[in-house]
């Protein structure tokens, strides 16, 4: 099709491997494209683009302080794309992480709001964790096991359980959880967490921090080498392959979804216990959403994760430093974290494909 | 009795006010999906839509004095506007889906982070630009209706039947031609066959890059007006980036709850406007004003698992949707 159009050109899927080191000098490529054009819109408004980056640069890392906080930015969104890669391994299209941290926060606060006072925090911490962990698995094994049992649609399922929960929180945070102390009434909010209830820190943050690096570290074993790892691979390729080999497919499914679910619930836990110290409806805040294209772009590998999650989180915050001092407005963040993701996505045409000229003789 | 009526009709009115511009998203998304492509970016193409609408019918009016500006211009203005940002937004999410082969639901995540991005950017710049908050001045044509007094003031039927803005019967008129489009039409079977088996459609002859193309940027387009619809409509002519946010999802919610048919998001758009409002009028003992909210989503969520369960062929997604296709490798 693509041929009858052009016919000069002509494409073929790459059928040995490129150099990885090649690979990752395209990607870069692209994340520079991307970087270009948003120059070029900066410029187009009027803004120095030097300037601006300059500036997103040294408002996320140019000290300890700044840094801290991108490191805070980043950690959600690295545990969440770990929660999606063994799903998009699988090609289970889970689209539903902004829900399950959502559930997992839910999860944790109810320990929080009614244990803080009872239960001495190296106690409550892992009942919160816990409890984030099986909401979040719970949340998304609903839609796994309609999947499994009558092959419903995840992408849409999984999508509508986001709002069903968001919601539910809504309703939380005007009625049963509304704060009752003073000045709480009326004010659709949950009350703050007790000391008990919120993560110590580290090295100035709170150590959700370590969580996720060890849970990266993890998560890449657990997709290489061992068994579960090998059979979720196997399904992506081809469920029809894996039924064959005997693997119940179904099974491995709600098996795989409440794994992502659950680590999911506990980036929920780490965002309330150790960032908000409360819940809200916005606890999630788009990070399920971000993640998936972390994970995506970083070839659901998890060490890639760890710079494309960065990257994003210097961008974030830069920007609402580029804001207060040079009036940028902070959308850019969101603008330019859309253009490297266009321009990752259109760029990996060109790792997977093989382009080449011919040159038709007229005749 | 009278008092009954009157809130009903009332309560219609309002629906459909909340509808319109659901309403253009689904139909929008509709026709996107039919060809099999299932764009995720409905969010922010609608974001987009409403900041580029504003934008066109504010300096539209700037342009020519607030004064001596025609509404209906205004409104064509919008809507042009409107449809040339969503169908630039669908025709990237198609170039990367359909030739560069990304992944559907990432690169429409991908779409949604930027489109919601640029559209609260281009709203916050005009805002700066300006000097404090732009609104559009001759809002005749974006709220009143076009019928004659006359019309619009029969008891109760004028209200249900006449009293809604021209964006509405817009959209209605939009989903009668589309359902026409797709069930009479040779290119409508064309469309849905691509949606349903693209090698099949290939390999009859259909040019199904072609026909992904044009569903997925004219869907795009369609789903952008919506996003004006909101923004003009509902928020009174003047940004507001918090209400319309949540807007484009409910659209693909809506998608599924009248099951890929034109004609039924009519009045599943006027349903789901009805449900977003109806905790502001009707009070219902044991249900919270938050739990009416999520009402939209769990009936989408039954009305897939059911039709799931039942496996009715009349009633499922395209069969295809939300997976590439790519000749060399089936």
């Amino acid at each position: 099709m693509r041929n009858a159009s052009l016919p000069s050109i002509r494409l073929a899927k790459r059928t040995d491997a490129m150099n990885p080191v090649f690979v990752w000098l395209i990607r870069l490529c692209s994340i520079i494209l991307a970087l270009l054009i948003g120059s070029l819109l900066l410029a187009a408004l009027g803004y120095s683009p030097i300037d601006t980056f300059a500036t997103i640069i040294e408002g996320a890392t140019g000290s300890s302080v700044y840094l801290r906080q991108t490191i805070k930015i980043a950690v959600p969104l690295l545990g969440c794309a770990l929660a999606i890669a063994p799903c998009f391994k699988m090609r289970f299209w889970n689209i539903g992480a902004e829900g399950q941290i959502t559930a997992g926060a839910v999860g944790a606060t109810f320990f929080a709001l009614n244990f803080a006072d009872s239960m001495p925090a190296y106690l409550l911490l892992p009942v919160m964790a816990i409890a984030a962990i099986v909401c979040g698995g719970i949340w998304a094994l609903i839609p796994a096991f309609f999947k499994a049992k009558w092959n419903t649609n995840e992408t849409l399922f999984t999508l509508m359980m986001n709002y069903i929960i968001i919601g539910i929180v809504r309703w939380l945070q005007g009625g049963p959880w509304e704060n009752n102390g003073p000045g709480g009434k009326g004010s659709q909010k949950i009350a703050m967490f007790g000391d008990a209830a919120k993560l110590p820190t580290v090295l100035g943050i709170h150590c959700g921090w370590i969580i996720i690096l060890v849970l990266t570290v993890l998560m890449y074993i657990y997709m290489q080498h061992t068994k579960q790892g090998y059979e979720i691979a196997v399904i992506g390729d081809s469920a029809n392959t894996a039924r064959y080999a005997g693997m119940n497919v179904g099974k491995i499914m709600m098996r795989t979804m409440f794994l992502s679910g659950a680590i999911s619930g506990l980036v929920g836990f780490i965002i309330v216990s150790g960032a908000d110290h409360t819940l809200s409806a916005n606890v999630a805040g788009g990070v399920g959403f971000t993640a998936i294209t972390v994970a995506w772009l970083a070839q659901l590998n998890p060490f890639a994760m760890i710079v494309i999650a960065s990257l994003l989180a210097i961008l974030e915050k830069g920007a609402l430093t580029a804001y207060r001092s040079l009036n940028v407005p902070a959308t850019i963040a969101e603008i330019l974290t859309g253009f490297i993701l266009l321009c990752m996505l259109g760029c990996e045409f060109f790792v997977n494909y093989r382009l080449s000229v011919h040159h038709r003789k007229e005749g | 009795m009278e008092g009954i009526l009157a809130f009903i009709t009332t309560l219609f009115v309002f629906s459909v006010v909340n509808g319109t511009p659901l309403l253009f998203g689904t139909l929008g998304e509709i026709l996107t999906e039919k060809s099999g492509n299932l764009n995720l970016g409905v969010e922010g193409i609608m974001f987009m839509g409403g900041a580029a609408g504003l934008g066109g019918a504010f300096y539209y009016e700037k342009f020519v004095g607030p004064q001596n500006a025609v509404s209906l211009v205004g409104l064509l203005i919008a809507i042009a506007c409107a449809f040339l940002v969503g169908a630039l937004a669908a025709l990237l999410f198609s170039f990367l889906t359909i030739t560069l082969r990304a992944n559907q639901n990432v690169t429409g995540l991908a779409l949604t982070i930027f489109g919601t991005g640029a559209g609260q950017f281009m709203g916050e710049y005009m805002r700066v630009q300006e000097g404090g908050y732009i609104s559009i001045v001759q809002k005749a044509a974006f709220e009143s209706s076009p019928f004659p007094a006359f019309l619009r003031d029969i008891p109760v039927l004028g209200p249900i039947l006449f009293q809604h803005s021209l964006l509405t019967y817009i959209g209605i008129v939009l989903a009668l031609g589309m359902a026409f489009f797709l069930n009479k039409t040779r290119k409508g079977l064309y469309l849905r066959s691509v949606g349903e088996s693209p090698s099949t459609a290939d390999a009859a002859g259909i040019n199904v890059t072609r026909y992904k193309y044009f569903a997925t940027v004219i869907g795009g387009g369609i789903s952008a007006i919506g996003g004006m619809a909101y923004i003009t409509g509902i928020a009174g002519g003047v940004w507001n980036h918090e209400g319309l946010s949540g807007v484009g999802w409910l659209a693909v919610a809506l998608v599924i709850f009248c099951l890929w048919k034109p004609t039924s998001a009519i009045w599943g758009s006027f349903l789901f406007g009805c449900l977003q409002i109806l905790y502001l009028r009707l009070e219902l003992p044991f249900i919270p004003a938050q739990i009416y909210k999520i009402l939209p989503y769990v009936v989408t969520l039954l009305v897939l698992i059911l039709s799931s369960i039942r496996n009715n062929r009349e009633k499922q997604p395209p069969a295809s949707l939300g997976l590439p296709y790519f000749r060399e490798e089936r």
